[in-house]
């Protein structure tokens, strides 16, 4: 088992004949994904990677029944992207292009409400079940299949932890980057509820960073609905306070959002903080018993 | 980006907000020539991008016109948080009745515009926040829909009592709101938004910042971009497709993607170090960004030591490390460096840097040490 994705995910790719997504279309072909189809206005009928290209996405879903999409295309289009793919009836969207305005953000929102769509990003690396599906730019040599969920809002970071838990012994069912922007889809709450709900995974990796309270509201999902452990991590710890914050920022989050605050929360709903990220794979071991 | 206060009132005044008169001086010769010979009460406040500027003398109150020219070259050219004040705002006092908060922000939770209000407005709005959330008052905006009128009115009469004054309120929220999507702000408060003894419902001060990612289509917004020296460098380095942030330590850093960025930085911290910046090169392997990371890092006179941190995902560290070696090749620096690599190809990435001389490392926890090292040399 795993979440949202797994080797029966149909796939086709926003922005197929794009520098990115022809290069990442081929990595996901090559790690098994089930890519289906591409999008690209103007070029149905063309070939990339031995995937069929479609004018649009409600054209690429009628040919090939994809239920997930992943996004290239240049940020100023990502949102028509989205929303082109929300109408269409995909129930995950994946959107790697980075520098989205966040006012784009926010009017999708309402559109993947309306249709009930999940999305991942913007401004992601996606999300990978490993020896399933791979989904957005993660690579795919450091994952393992196993049974600890991961939740991450970076990167590179990301693949740091993910190499040292996987050379520790621990698999994963299912890593997902979130991403790192204001406004984004599927946040920590959502994820974990799914993680709750898989019978595969046992344990949760949880990798926040400073700023907003998501991670203070993961803290309290975890005190009140969750029954697996959750380790995490919160990077930013030796970032200047409010460095990017007017008055409004502080109001919002009412004073939330220092590292110190989300380590407090943290440790308040029993979830340990790992000092540096070497130390999560022991602390994840410790909470299995292993 | 951030706009500074007289600009903000410019923009406020566009959309028809009504601000009191005020102009902006450069010099004091600007402050004889553009401000009326008619003596009443002034305010001249400084023109920086930090908060603080009242407690640190950069507002200051005149009854008469020599006295506005006299606090301006007091306030010209003095250091609020090592930024030094270029220009000030010479601005109409009024009589103050009531002060409030309105201001409008995206929030990451409702995802959504928000407007927040309270009738605690002034200088003491983030204690409000913190101390009494509950005198904050907060609306998501249906984005679809944008901020109606009635919603607007249902914010004012929470505010004032008079119908005159909330009919003045709530045209200012619904043109603040107008702004705020037009232009792609990511904040804009009016702090305070007065109501004067004759029943005037102004903006007194005002604070705008805007989505960096929206400029490309902001052109009159990017247009009034005025930067200080801090904020130069990282719009130079952004301009490379790099992201900087200057800190005050001594150790520059040097890693792909921002959260390992913040994580190094962490590290360097944890280990008794202090980090000079945050710098992301991103994913590419390019050693062209490598040279210019390098740059930007190395005019920071600060640095004494750099720590290299890679990982390396679907950019190999064997590519990288070919990068690292050409771009070392052409800097010229006494700076000692510790490069740390590892993922894809990590290896054969570090045999190829073991050629150069400079000390590697396999993790991030010895090149964070070997870094704090260094810099005491």
């Amino acid at each position: 088992m795993s979440i949202l994705i797994n080797k029966d995910t149909k796939v086709i790719v926003q922005g197929i004949t794009g520098r990115d997504g022809a290069f990442h279309t081929e990595k996901m072909k090559a790690y098994g994904t089930n890519v289906v189809g591409g999008t690209s206005p103007g070029k149905a009928g063309q070939e990339v990677e031995g995937v069929p290209v479609f004018n649009s996405v409600e054209d690429a879903v009628k040919a090939t029944g994809a239920n997930a999409s992943v996004i290239f295309v240049p940020a100023a289009f990502a949102a028509d992207a989205i929303m082109e793919a929300s109408y269409a009836g995909i129930e995950l969207v994946v959107c790697i292009t980075e520098h989205v305005p966040v006012q784009d953000m926010i009017k999708v929102t309402p559109v993947l409400k309306k249709h009930g769509t999940k999305l991942i990003g913007a401004n992601c690396p996606g999300l990978i079940t490993p020896e399933e599906c791979l989904i957005g730019i993660l690579p795919a040599m450091i994952f393992k299949k196993g049974n600890v969920g991961l939740i991450s809002r970076s990167g590179t970071l990301t693949y740091e932890v993910v190499n040292m838990l996987t050379e520790s012994g621990l698999g994963q069912t299912t890593c997902v980057g979130i991403g790192g922007d204001a406004v984004s889809g599927l946040y920590f709450i959502d994820l974990l509820e799914m993680y709750e709900n898989d019978p595969a995974t046992e344990a949760v990796v949880l990798i926040g960073e400073i700023g907003g309270d998501a991670e203070e509201q993961a803290a309290r999902f975890i005190k009140e609905k969750m029954t697996k452990p959750v380790v995490a991590f919160i990077a930013g710890q030796s970032a200047p306070p409010g460095k990017r914050m007017g008055h409004a920022g502080a109001i919002i989050s009412s004073g939330s959002g220092t590292a110190e605050e989300k380590i407090k929360a943290f440790k308040a709903a029993d979830v340990p903080v790992a000092k540096e990220p070497r130390d999560i794979p022991g602390l994840v071991k410790e909470k299995l018993g292993l | 980006m951030k706009i500074h206060e007289y600009q903000a009132r410019n923009l406020f005044r566009k959309y028809g907000i009504p601000v009191p008169e005020g102009v902006v001086c450069h010099t004091v010769d600007e402050v004889k020539q553009n401000v009326s010979d008619k003596d009443k009460l002034r305010v001249i406040k400084a023109q920086v991008h930090v908060g603080g500027r009242g407690k640190a003398g950069g507002v200051k109150l005149a009854n008469t016109k020599a006295e506005a020219v006299e606090k301006a070259e007091q306030i010209l050219g003095m250091e609020i948080k090592g930024i030094t004040v270029e220009k000030v705002l010479v601005a109409d006092a009024v009589d103050i009745e009531k002060e409030f908060y309105v201001g409008l922000i995206n929030d990451r939770n409702s995802k959504s515009v928000t407007l927040m209000a309270s009738a605690e407005g002034g200088v003491e709005i983030e204690e409000v926040a913190k101390v009494s959330p509950e005198k904050i008052i907060k609306m998501p905006i249906d984005p679809s829909m944008g901020l109606m009128p009635w919603q607007a009115r249902k914010i004012a009469i929470q505010l004032f009592s008079d119908p005159k004054e909330i009919r003045q309120c709530a045209n200012i929220l619904v043109k603040l709101y107008r702004l705020y999507i037009e232009t792609d702000s990511s904040l804009a408060e009016i702090n305070p938004l007065v109501l004067t003894p004759d029943k005037q419902v102004l903006a007194i001060d005002g604070k705008m910042n805007f989505d960096d990612n929206a400029l490309y289509r902001q052109k009159e917004i990017l247009s009034m971009r005025e930067a200080d020296k801090d904020e130069l460098k990282e719009i130079e380095a952004n301009a490379k497709g790099l992201s900087y942030i200057k800190l005050d330590g001594n150790i520059g850093c040097m890693v792909n993607g921002a959260g390992l960025a913040m994580a190094t930085m962490d590290m360097i911290k944890l280990y008794g170090g202090e980090p000079a910046n945050f710098l992301d090169i991103g994913g590419s392997s390019n050693p062209q960004k490598v040279v210019d990371a390098m740059n930007i890092l190395l005019s920071d006179q600060n640095v004494k030591s750099v720590m290299i941190n890679i990982f390396g995902g679907i950019t190999r560290c064997d590519d990288v490390a070919r990068g690292l070696v050409i771009a070392l090749d052409q800097i010229k620096t006494n700076v000692p460096i510790v490069i740390r690599l590892s993922g894809t190809n990590a290896k054969e990435g570090l045999e190829i840097i073991k050629q150069t001389g400079l000390p590697v490392v396999e993790t991030m926890r010895e090149a964070a040490q070997t870094a704090i090292e260094l810099s005491k040399k």
